[in-house]
Protein backbone atom coordinates (compact mmCIF):
# COMPACT_ATOMS: atom_id res chain seq x y z
CA UNK A 1 0.00 0.00 0.00
CA UNK A 2 1.87 2.96 -1.28
CA UNK A 3 0.03 5.66 0.65
CA UNK A 4 1.97 4.63 3.73
CA UNK A 5 5.33 5.64 2.27
CA UNK A 6 5.20 8.96 4.04
CA UNK A 7 4.19 9.92 7.57
CA UNK A 8 2.87 13.28 6.36
CA UNK A 9 -0.81 12.25 6.54
CA UNK A 10 -0.41 11.36 10.21
CA UNK A 11 1.00 14.74 11.18
CA UNK A 12 -1.41 16.54 8.94
CA UNK A 13 -4.28 14.71 10.61
CA UNK A 14 -3.11 15.84 14.05
CA UNK A 15 -2.55 19.34 12.69
CA UNK A 16 -6.14 19.51 11.46
CA UNK A 17 -7.68 18.24 14.67
CA UNK A 18 -5.50 20.64 16.62
CA UNK A 19 -6.52 23.48 14.33
CA UNK A 20 -10.18 22.79 14.99
CA UNK A 21 -9.64 22.70 18.75
CA UNK A 22 -7.63 25.91 18.58
CA UNK A 23 -10.27 27.62 16.47
CA UNK A 24 -13.22 26.74 18.69
CA UNK A 25 -11.74 26.76 22.18
CA UNK A 26 -8.58 28.81 22.42
CA UNK A 27 -9.88 32.40 22.03
CA UNK A 28 -12.30 32.19 24.94
CA UNK A 29 -9.76 30.49 27.18
CA UNK A 30 -7.14 33.00 26.20
CA UNK A 31 -9.52 35.74 27.17
CA UNK A 32 -10.35 34.11 30.50
CA UNK A 33 -6.93 32.92 31.64
CA UNK A 34 -4.73 35.42 29.89
CA UNK A 35 -6.70 38.60 30.50
CA UNK A 36 -9.85 38.36 32.60
CA UNK A 37 -8.42 36.44 35.54
CA UNK A 38 -5.05 38.26 35.80
CA UNK A 39 -6.81 41.62 35.50
CA UNK A 40 -9.28 40.64 38.21
CA UNK A 41 -12.40 40.75 36.02
CA UNK A 42 -13.11 37.16 36.93
CA UNK A 43 -12.10 35.57 40.21
CA UNK A 44 -10.53 32.19 39.84
CA UNK A 45 -9.39 31.20 43.33
CA UNK A 46 -7.03 28.35 43.95
CA UNK A 47 -9.59 26.10 45.65
CA UNK A 48 -11.85 26.31 42.66
CA UNK A 49 -9.05 25.64 40.22
CA UNK A 50 -8.01 22.56 42.19
CA UNK A 51 -11.56 21.28 42.47
CA UNK A 52 -11.99 21.72 38.73
CA UNK A 53 -8.83 20.05 37.53
CA UNK A 54 -9.41 17.23 39.96
CA UNK A 55 -12.32 16.01 37.87
CA UNK A 56 -11.48 13.35 35.30
CA UNK A 57 -13.67 14.95 32.64
CA UNK A 58 -11.99 18.30 33.10
CA UNK A 59 -8.63 16.57 32.79
CA UNK A 60 -9.63 15.07 29.50
CA UNK A 61 -10.88 18.48 28.37
CA UNK A 62 -7.63 20.17 29.36
CA UNK A 63 -5.64 17.49 27.61
CA UNK A 64 -7.56 18.08 24.40
CA UNK A 65 -7.33 21.85 24.82
CA UNK A 66 -3.58 21.91 25.44
CA UNK A 67 -2.04 18.94 23.67
CA UNK A 68 -3.83 18.87 20.32
CA UNK A 69 -3.16 22.46 19.25
CA UNK A 70 0.52 21.79 19.90
CA UNK A 71 0.51 19.65 16.75
CA UNK A 72 -1.21 22.44 14.97
CA UNK A 73 1.64 24.72 16.04
CA UNK A 74 4.31 22.14 15.17
CA UNK A 75 3.03 21.69 11.63
CA UNK A 76 2.64 25.36 10.89
CA UNK A 77 5.88 26.39 12.51
CA UNK A 78 7.73 23.75 10.57
CA UNK A 79 6.54 25.24 7.32
CA UNK A 80 7.12 28.80 8.50
CA UNK A 81 10.77 27.93 9.05
CA UNK A 82 10.94 26.34 5.62
CA UNK A 83 9.20 29.34 4.10
CA UNK A 84 11.81 31.61 5.61
CA UNK A 85 14.42 29.87 3.55
CA UNK A 86 15.63 27.09 5.83
CA UNK A 87 14.86 24.57 3.17
CA UNK A 88 18.11 22.74 3.53
CA UNK A 89 17.24 21.87 7.12
CA UNK A 90 13.88 20.33 6.34
CA UNK A 91 14.42 17.02 8.10
CA UNK A 92 15.80 18.32 11.40
CA UNK A 93 13.15 21.05 11.46
CA UNK A 94 10.38 18.48 11.10
CA UNK A 95 11.85 16.29 13.82
CA UNK A 96 12.33 19.28 16.11
CA UNK A 97 8.80 20.63 15.64
CA UNK A 98 6.86 17.40 15.89
CA UNK A 99 9.23 16.21 18.61
CA UNK A 100 8.43 19.31 20.67
CA UNK A 101 4.72 18.66 20.26
CA UNK A 102 5.14 15.09 21.44
CA UNK A 103 7.20 16.30 24.40
CA UNK A 104 4.46 18.83 25.16
CA UNK A 105 1.87 16.07 25.04
CA UNK A 106 3.84 13.96 27.50
CA UNK A 107 4.35 17.01 29.71
CA UNK A 108 0.63 17.82 29.67
CA UNK A 109 -0.22 14.23 30.59
CA UNK A 110 2.31 14.31 33.39
CA UNK A 111 0.97 17.57 34.83
CA UNK A 112 -2.63 16.43 34.62
CA UNK A 113 -2.08 12.96 36.04
CA UNK A 114 -0.13 14.21 39.03
CA UNK A 115 -3.03 16.30 40.24
CA UNK B 1 -4.68 67.17 -28.43
CA UNK B 2 -1.87 64.84 -27.62
CA UNK B 3 -2.71 61.17 -27.67
CA UNK B 4 -3.19 59.58 -24.29
CA UNK B 5 -0.44 57.13 -23.43
CA UNK B 6 0.51 54.65 -20.76
CA UNK B 7 3.89 53.19 -19.86
CA UNK B 8 4.66 49.49 -19.63
CA UNK B 9 7.77 48.25 -17.85
CA UNK B 10 8.45 45.03 -19.60
CA UNK B 11 10.96 42.42 -18.50
CA UNK B 12 13.57 41.63 -21.13
CA UNK B 13 15.95 38.71 -21.03
CA UNK B 14 18.19 37.47 -23.82
CA UNK B 15 19.44 33.94 -23.21
CA UNK B 16 23.21 33.56 -23.10
CA UNK B 17 23.67 37.33 -23.44
CA UNK B 18 22.09 38.66 -20.27
CA UNK B 19 22.99 37.36 -16.85
CA UNK B 20 19.78 38.72 -15.37
CA UNK B 21 16.49 40.01 -16.72
CA UNK B 22 16.03 43.76 -16.75
CA UNK B 23 13.05 46.04 -17.23
CA UNK B 24 12.54 48.12 -20.34
CA UNK B 25 10.00 50.90 -20.45
CA UNK B 26 7.71 51.35 -23.45
CA UNK B 27 5.16 54.08 -23.81
CA UNK B 28 2.16 52.97 -25.81
CA UNK B 29 -1.11 54.59 -26.79
CA UNK B 30 -3.79 54.21 -24.18
CA UNK B 31 -7.12 52.86 -25.34
CA UNK B 32 -10.01 52.12 -23.06
CA UNK B 33 -10.67 48.76 -24.65
CA UNK B 34 -7.06 47.61 -24.81
CA UNK B 35 -5.74 44.81 -22.68
CA UNK B 36 -2.10 44.38 -21.69
CA UNK B 37 -1.68 41.91 -24.53
CA UNK B 38 -2.80 44.55 -27.05
CA UNK B 39 -0.15 46.86 -25.71
CA UNK B 40 2.50 44.14 -26.06
CA UNK B 41 1.36 43.46 -29.62
CA UNK B 42 1.60 47.16 -30.35
CA UNK B 43 5.19 47.18 -29.08
CA UNK B 44 6.09 44.13 -31.10
CA UNK B 45 4.49 45.45 -34.31
CA UNK B 46 5.58 49.06 -34.09
CA UNK B 47 8.46 49.48 -31.69
CA UNK B 48 10.58 46.41 -31.07
CA UNK B 49 9.98 43.24 -33.02
CA UNK B 50 12.29 41.24 -30.80
CA UNK B 51 9.94 41.35 -27.83
CA UNK B 52 9.03 37.72 -27.14
CA UNK B 53 5.92 36.39 -25.42
CA UNK B 54 3.24 33.76 -25.90
CA UNK B 55 -0.35 34.22 -26.84
CA UNK B 56 -2.89 32.71 -29.12
CA UNK B 57 -6.61 33.03 -28.61
CA UNK B 58 -6.90 36.53 -27.17
CA UNK B 59 -10.08 35.47 -25.45
CA UNK B 60 -9.13 33.68 -22.27
CA UNK B 61 -9.37 30.08 -23.45
CA UNK B 62 -5.95 28.99 -24.64
CA UNK B 63 -4.12 29.80 -21.41
CA UNK B 64 -0.86 30.84 -23.06
CA UNK B 65 -0.70 34.57 -22.31
CA UNK B 66 -0.19 34.38 -18.55
CA UNK B 67 2.25 36.96 -17.13
CA UNK B 68 2.80 38.89 -13.95
CA UNK B 69 0.98 42.20 -14.22
CA UNK B 70 2.02 44.50 -11.40
CA UNK B 71 3.20 41.44 -9.53
CA UNK B 72 0.00 39.43 -9.86
CA UNK B 73 -0.39 36.52 -12.28
CA UNK B 74 -2.93 37.44 -14.96
CA UNK B 75 -4.08 36.41 -18.39
CA UNK B 76 -2.81 39.44 -20.27
CA UNK B 77 -5.64 39.12 -22.77
CA UNK B 78 -8.07 39.72 -19.94
CA UNK B 79 -6.14 42.43 -18.07
CA UNK B 80 -7.45 45.80 -19.21
CA UNK B 81 -5.11 48.78 -19.25
CA UNK B 82 -7.91 50.86 -17.76
CA UNK B 83 -7.67 48.86 -14.53
CA UNK B 84 -4.05 49.93 -14.07
CA UNK B 85 -4.32 53.67 -14.58
CA UNK B 86 -2.30 55.81 -14.57
CA UNK B 87 0.49 53.25 -14.86
CA UNK B 88 3.25 52.39 -15.24
CA UNK B 89 2.32 48.75 -15.56
CA UNK B 90 4.95 46.17 -14.71
CA UNK B 91 4.82 43.18 -17.04
CA UNK B 92 7.01 40.24 -16.04
CA UNK B 93 7.21 36.58 -16.93
CA UNK B 94 5.22 34.21 -14.71
CA UNK B 95 6.90 33.99 -11.31
CA UNK B 96 8.87 30.95 -10.16
CA UNK B 97 9.30 29.51 -13.66
CA UNK B 98 12.65 29.50 -15.45
CA UNK B 99 12.73 32.22 -18.09
CA UNK B 100 13.61 31.29 -21.64
CA UNK B 101 13.45 34.73 -23.17
CA UNK B 102 11.73 38.01 -22.26
CA UNK B 103 8.25 36.98 -21.12
CA UNK B 104 8.42 33.35 -22.17
CA UNK B 105 8.86 30.77 -19.42
CA UNK B 106 9.82 27.13 -19.55
CA UNK B 107 6.74 24.93 -19.15
CA UNK B 108 8.45 21.52 -19.37
CA UNK B 109 8.27 20.97 -15.63
CA UNK B 110 4.57 21.78 -15.61
CA UNK B 111 3.80 19.51 -18.55
CA UNK B 112 5.60 16.65 -16.86
CA UNK B 113 3.58 17.17 -13.71
CA UNK B 114 0.32 17.15 -15.64
CA UNK B 115 1.23 13.78 -17.11
CA UNK B 116 2.21 12.36 -13.75
CA UNK B 117 -1.29 12.61 -12.33
CA UNK B 118 -2.65 10.45 -15.18
CA UNK B 119 -5.32 12.86 -16.38
CA UNK B 120 -7.40 10.36 -18.29
CA UNK B 121 -10.11 7.87 -17.46
CA UNK B 122 -8.67 4.65 -16.14
CA UNK B 123 -10.77 1.49 -16.24
CA UNK B 124 -9.96 -1.87 -14.74
CA UNK B 125 -11.24 -3.38 -17.94
CA UNK B 126 -12.24 -1.25 -20.88
CA UNK B 127 -15.70 -2.03 -22.07
CA UNK B 128 -15.90 -2.91 -25.78
CA UNK B 129 -16.77 -0.13 -28.19
CA UNK B 130 -20.01 -1.88 -29.04
CA UNK B 131 -21.16 -1.34 -25.46
CA UNK B 132 -21.34 2.38 -26.23
CA UNK B 133 -20.06 5.28 -24.20
CA UNK B 134 -19.66 5.43 -20.45
CA UNK B 135 -22.74 7.20 -19.26
CA UNK B 136 -23.00 9.81 -16.61
CA UNK B 137 -25.86 11.63 -14.90
CA UNK B 138 -25.89 15.43 -14.68
CA UNK B 139 -25.21 15.13 -10.95
CA UNK B 140 -22.17 12.95 -11.60
CA UNK B 141 -20.92 15.53 -14.07
CA UNK B 142 -21.55 18.32 -11.60
CA UNK B 143 -19.34 16.54 -9.05
CA UNK B 144 -16.15 17.28 -10.97
CA UNK B 145 -17.11 19.91 -13.51
CA UNK B 146 -15.53 22.84 -11.69
CA UNK B 147 -12.18 21.06 -11.64
CA UNK B 148 -12.33 20.28 -15.35
CA UNK B 149 -12.45 23.93 -16.40
CA UNK B 150 -8.67 24.38 -16.18
CA UNK B 151 -6.95 25.89 -19.23
CA UNK B 152 -3.40 25.14 -18.03
CA UNK B 153 -2.46 28.78 -17.86
CA UNK B 154 -0.14 28.17 -14.87
CA UNK B 155 -1.26 31.35 -13.12
CA UNK B 156 -1.84 29.26 -10.02
CA UNK B 157 1.80 28.11 -10.02
CA UNK B 158 2.99 31.67 -10.37
CA UNK B 159 0.85 32.54 -7.34
CA UNK B 160 2.12 29.66 -5.24
CA UNK B 161 5.10 30.41 -2.99
CA UNK B 162 5.31 26.72 -2.12
CA UNK B 163 6.09 25.98 -5.76
CA UNK B 164 8.63 28.78 -5.74
CA UNK B 165 10.30 27.36 -2.64
CA UNK B 166 10.23 23.71 -3.63
CA UNK B 167 9.96 23.23 -7.36
CA UNK B 168 9.31 19.50 -6.89
CA UNK B 169 5.83 20.28 -5.55
CA UNK B 170 3.32 18.89 -8.05
CA UNK B 171 1.38 22.10 -7.68
CA UNK B 172 -2.19 23.35 -7.87
CA UNK B 173 -3.36 22.71 -11.44
CA UNK B 174 -1.90 19.20 -11.65
CA UNK B 175 -3.45 18.19 -8.33
CA UNK B 176 -6.79 19.73 -9.30
CA UNK B 177 -6.64 17.78 -12.55
CA UNK B 178 -5.84 14.50 -10.80
CA UNK B 179 -8.60 15.19 -8.31
CA UNK B 180 -11.00 15.87 -11.18
CA UNK B 181 -10.43 12.34 -12.52
CA UNK B 182 -10.68 10.85 -9.04
CA UNK B 183 -14.12 12.43 -8.81
CA UNK B 184 -15.25 11.17 -12.19
CA UNK B 185 -17.86 8.42 -11.84
CA UNK B 186 -16.49 6.70 -14.96
CA UNK B 187 -12.99 6.46 -13.55
CA UNK B 188 -11.54 3.52 -11.64
CA UNK B 189 -8.01 4.80 -11.26
CA UNK B 190 -8.09 6.24 -7.75
CA UNK B 191 -5.72 3.58 -6.44
CA UNK B 192 -3.17 4.52 -9.12
CA UNK B 193 -3.60 8.28 -9.05
CA UNK B 194 -4.12 9.05 -5.39
CA UNK B 195 -0.69 7.70 -4.31
CA UNK B 196 0.89 10.24 -6.66
CA UNK B 197 -1.21 13.08 -5.32
CA UNK B 198 -0.50 11.93 -1.77
CA UNK B 199 3.27 11.68 -2.12
CA UNK B 200 5.46 13.77 0.12
CA UNK B 201 5.94 16.24 -2.79
CA UNK B 202 2.23 16.08 -3.52
CA UNK B 203 -0.54 17.59 -1.46
CA UNK B 204 1.45 17.52 1.79
CA UNK B 205 3.74 20.28 0.59
CA UNK B 206 0.81 22.65 0.38
CA UNK B 207 0.39 25.09 3.26
CA UNK B 208 -2.93 26.42 1.96
CA UNK B 209 -1.80 29.89 1.07
CA UNK B 210 -4.89 29.89 -1.10
CA UNK B 211 -3.59 32.29 -3.75
CA UNK B 212 -3.88 29.66 -6.48
CA UNK B 213 -7.64 29.81 -6.20
CA UNK B 214 -7.61 33.58 -5.90
CA UNK B 215 -5.83 34.06 -9.23
CA UNK B 216 -7.43 31.26 -11.24
CA UNK B 217 -9.27 32.82 -14.19
CA UNK B 218 -11.58 29.83 -14.52
CA UNK B 219 -12.82 29.43 -10.95
CA UNK B 220 -11.22 26.01 -10.66
CA UNK B 221 -10.37 26.38 -6.95
CA UNK B 222 -7.27 24.19 -6.91
CA UNK B 223 -6.78 24.93 -3.20
CA UNK B 224 -10.00 23.12 -2.38
CA UNK B 225 -8.97 20.19 -4.59
CA UNK B 226 -5.71 19.97 -2.68
CA UNK B 227 -7.34 20.16 0.74
CA UNK B 228 -9.89 17.52 -0.17
CA UNK B 229 -7.14 15.31 -1.51
CA UNK B 230 -5.37 15.74 1.81
CA UNK B 231 -8.48 14.63 3.64
CA UNK B 232 -8.73 11.59 1.36
CA UNK B 233 -5.03 10.86 1.79
CA UNK B 234 -5.26 11.08 5.56
CA UNK B 235 -8.31 8.80 5.58
CA UNK B 236 -6.47 6.25 3.45
CA UNK B 237 -3.47 6.47 5.70
CA UNK B 238 -5.34 5.90 8.94
CA UNK B 239 -7.43 3.16 7.36
CA UNK B 240 -4.29 1.42 6.17
CA UNK B 241 -3.06 1.46 9.77
CA UNK B 242 -6.32 0.18 11.20
CA UNK B 243 -7.00 -2.39 8.50
CA UNK B 244 -3.62 -3.19 6.99
CA UNK B 245 -5.12 -5.52 4.44
CA UNK B 246 -8.61 -4.20 3.91
CA UNK B 247 -9.87 -0.78 3.07
CA UNK B 248 -9.43 0.98 -0.18
CA UNK B 249 -6.85 -0.42 -2.63
CA UNK C 1 10.25 11.76 -6.84
CA UNK C 2 13.97 12.21 -7.20
CA UNK C 3 16.27 15.22 -7.36
CA UNK C 4 15.15 18.46 -9.01
CA UNK C 5 15.80 18.65 -12.73
CA UNK C 6 19.27 19.96 -13.50
CA UNK C 7 19.28 23.63 -14.50
CA UNK C 8 19.49 24.09 -18.22
CA UNK C 9 22.01 26.50 -19.69
CA UNK C 10 20.64 29.74 -21.07
CA UNK C 11 17.56 29.79 -18.87
CA UNK C 12 17.23 32.29 -16.09
CA UNK C 13 16.20 30.69 -12.81
CA UNK C 14 14.58 33.21 -10.51
CA UNK C 15 15.58 33.10 -6.88
CA UNK C 16 13.19 33.41 -4.03
CA UNK C 17 14.26 35.87 -1.35
CA UNK C 18 13.56 34.97 2.29
CA UNK C 19 11.33 38.04 2.41
CA UNK C 20 8.97 36.84 -0.33
CA UNK C 21 6.00 37.02 2.05
CA UNK C 22 6.35 40.80 2.24
CA UNK C 23 5.72 41.14 -1.47
CA UNK C 24 1.99 40.75 -1.53
CA UNK C 25 -0.66 41.52 1.11
CA UNK C 26 -2.14 38.05 0.63
CA UNK C 27 1.23 36.46 1.41
CA UNK C 28 1.60 38.60 4.51
CA UNK C 29 -1.85 37.62 5.71
CA UNK C 30 -0.89 34.01 5.15
CA UNK C 31 2.27 34.44 7.21
CA UNK C 32 0.36 36.10 10.06
CA UNK C 33 -2.13 33.24 9.98
CA UNK C 34 0.66 30.70 10.28
CA UNK C 35 2.45 32.64 13.00
CA UNK C 36 -0.76 32.77 15.04
CA UNK C 37 0.00 29.18 15.97
CA UNK C 38 3.10 30.31 17.85
CA UNK C 39 1.09 32.63 20.08
CA UNK C 40 -1.51 29.97 20.66
CA UNK C 41 1.15 27.43 21.60
CA UNK C 42 2.82 29.84 24.05
CA UNK C 43 -0.52 30.55 25.68
CA UNK C 44 -1.21 26.84 26.06
CA UNK C 45 2.22 26.27 27.57
CA UNK C 46 1.46 29.03 30.08
CA UNK C 47 -1.89 27.43 30.82
CA UNK C 48 -0.13 24.13 31.42
CA UNK C 49 2.22 25.79 33.91
CA UNK C 50 -0.76 27.41 35.58
CA UNK C 51 -2.37 24.02 36.13
CA UNK C 52 0.94 22.72 37.39
CA UNK C 53 1.29 25.62 39.84
CA UNK C 54 -2.22 24.98 41.10
CA UNK C 55 -1.06 21.51 42.02
CA UNK C 56 1.78 23.01 44.06
CA UNK C 57 -0.50 24.86 46.43
CA UNK C 58 -2.27 28.20 46.93
CA UNK C 59 0.90 30.30 47.30
CA UNK C 60 2.52 29.04 44.13
CA UNK C 61 -0.75 29.54 42.30
CA UNK C 62 -1.25 33.08 43.61
CA UNK C 63 2.31 34.01 42.78
CA UNK C 64 1.83 32.73 39.26
CA UNK C 65 -1.36 34.73 38.77
CA UNK C 66 0.46 37.81 39.99
CA UNK C 67 3.12 37.29 37.36
CA UNK C 68 0.46 37.00 34.70
CA UNK C 69 -0.90 40.37 35.80
CA UNK C 70 2.35 42.10 34.87
CA UNK C 71 2.05 44.51 31.95
CA UNK C 72 4.33 42.36 29.80
CA UNK C 73 2.15 39.29 30.09
CA UNK C 74 -1.06 41.25 29.71
CA UNK C 75 0.30 42.79 26.54
CA UNK C 76 1.37 39.40 25.28
CA UNK C 77 -2.02 37.88 25.95
CA UNK C 78 -3.80 40.78 24.32
CA UNK C 79 -1.74 40.31 21.18
CA UNK C 80 -2.15 36.54 21.40
CA UNK C 81 -5.91 36.96 21.63
CA UNK C 82 -5.83 38.92 18.40
CA UNK C 83 -3.88 36.15 16.71
CA UNK C 84 -6.14 33.45 18.16
CA UNK C 85 -9.21 35.22 16.81
CA UNK C 86 -7.51 35.56 13.44
CA UNK C 87 -6.79 31.86 13.45
CA UNK C 88 -10.40 31.01 14.28
CA UNK C 89 -11.83 33.28 11.61
CA UNK C 90 -9.49 32.06 8.87
CA UNK C 91 -9.80 28.44 9.91
CA UNK C 92 -13.58 28.39 9.95
CA UNK C 93 -13.82 30.27 6.69
CA UNK C 94 -11.41 28.01 4.85
CA UNK C 95 -12.85 24.81 6.28
CA UNK C 96 -16.29 25.83 5.10
CA UNK C 97 -14.99 26.08 1.54
CA UNK C 98 -13.10 22.82 1.67
CA UNK C 99 -15.59 20.64 3.47
CA UNK C 100 -18.41 19.69 1.17
CA UNK C 101 -21.56 19.47 3.27
CA UNK C 102 -24.50 17.74 1.67
CA UNK C 103 -28.16 17.79 2.52
CA UNK C 104 -29.60 14.99 0.48
CA UNK C 105 -28.91 15.77 -3.17
CA UNK C 106 -27.77 19.33 -2.67
CA UNK C 107 -24.54 20.83 -1.51
CA UNK C 108 -25.00 23.33 1.28
CA UNK C 109 -23.44 26.63 0.12
CA UNK C 110 -20.08 27.27 1.84
CA UNK C 111 -21.35 30.60 3.16
CA UNK C 112 -24.06 28.82 5.08
CA UNK C 113 -21.60 26.25 6.40
CA UNK C 114 -19.35 29.06 7.55
CA UNK C 115 -22.26 30.87 9.19
CA UNK C 116 -23.12 27.69 11.06
CA UNK C 117 -19.55 27.22 12.19
CA UNK C 118 -19.30 30.81 13.40
CA UNK C 119 -22.58 30.51 15.27
CA UNK C 120 -21.40 27.30 16.92
CA UNK C 121 -18.11 28.93 17.85
CA UNK C 122 -19.90 31.89 19.40
CA UNK C 123 -22.31 29.80 21.39
CA UNK C 124 -19.58 27.47 22.59
CA UNK C 125 -17.40 30.40 23.69
CA UNK C 126 -20.27 32.02 25.55
CA UNK C 127 -21.12 28.72 27.20
CA UNK C 128 -17.56 28.28 28.43
CA UNK C 129 -17.44 31.87 29.62
CA UNK C 130 -20.68 31.50 31.55
CA UNK C 131 -19.62 28.19 33.03
CA UNK C 132 -16.55 29.94 34.41
CA UNK C 133 -18.43 33.08 35.52
CA UNK C 134 -21.29 31.33 37.24
CA UNK C 135 -19.17 28.99 39.27
CA UNK C 136 -16.49 31.35 40.40
S1 LIG D 1 -6.17 25.80 -12.15
FE1 LIG D 1 -6.79 27.84 -12.90
S2 LIG D 1 -4.92 29.09 -12.64
FE2 LIG D 1 -4.27 26.96 -12.52
S3 LIG D 1 -3.66 26.41 -14.60
FE3 LIG D 1 -5.82 25.83 -14.39
S4 LIG D 1 -6.99 27.58 -15.12
FE4 LIG D 1 -4.89 28.30 -14.77
S1 LIG E 1 -4.29 34.60 -25.37
FE1 LIG E 1 -5.38 32.74 -24.96
S2 LIG E 1 -5.83 32.95 -22.85
FE2 LIG E 1 -4.94 34.88 -23.31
Amino acid sequence: MSTRKTSEPFWWGLFSVGGVVAAFLVPVHLFIHGLAVPLGWIAFPHARMLALVGQPLVKVYLFVLIALPLYHWAHRFRFVLEDLGLHALRAPIAVGCYGSAVAGTVGTLWVLLRL
Amino acid sequence: MAEETITLEVTRYRPREDREPRAQAFTVPYRKDWVVLDALNHIKDRVDGTLTYRWSCRMGVCGSCGMMVNGVPKLTCAAFLRDYLPGPIRVEPLAYFPVIRDLVVDIEDFMGKLRRVMPWIIRRTEQPLTAGEYRQTPAQLEAYKQFSMCINCMLCYAACPVYGLSPLFIGPAAIALGYRYNLDSRDEGYHLRQPILAEAVGVWQCTFVGECSAVCPKGVDPAAAIQRSKVAGAKDWFLSILLPRGGRS
Amino acid sequence: MSAPPAPRPGLYYPKMPATWWLRRPAYLRFMLREVSSVFIAIFLAVLMVQVYRAGQGPEAYAAFLERLASPGWIAFHAVALGFALYHSVTWLKLTAVVQVVRLGEHQVPPRLVAAGAFAFWGILSLAILFAVLLRS
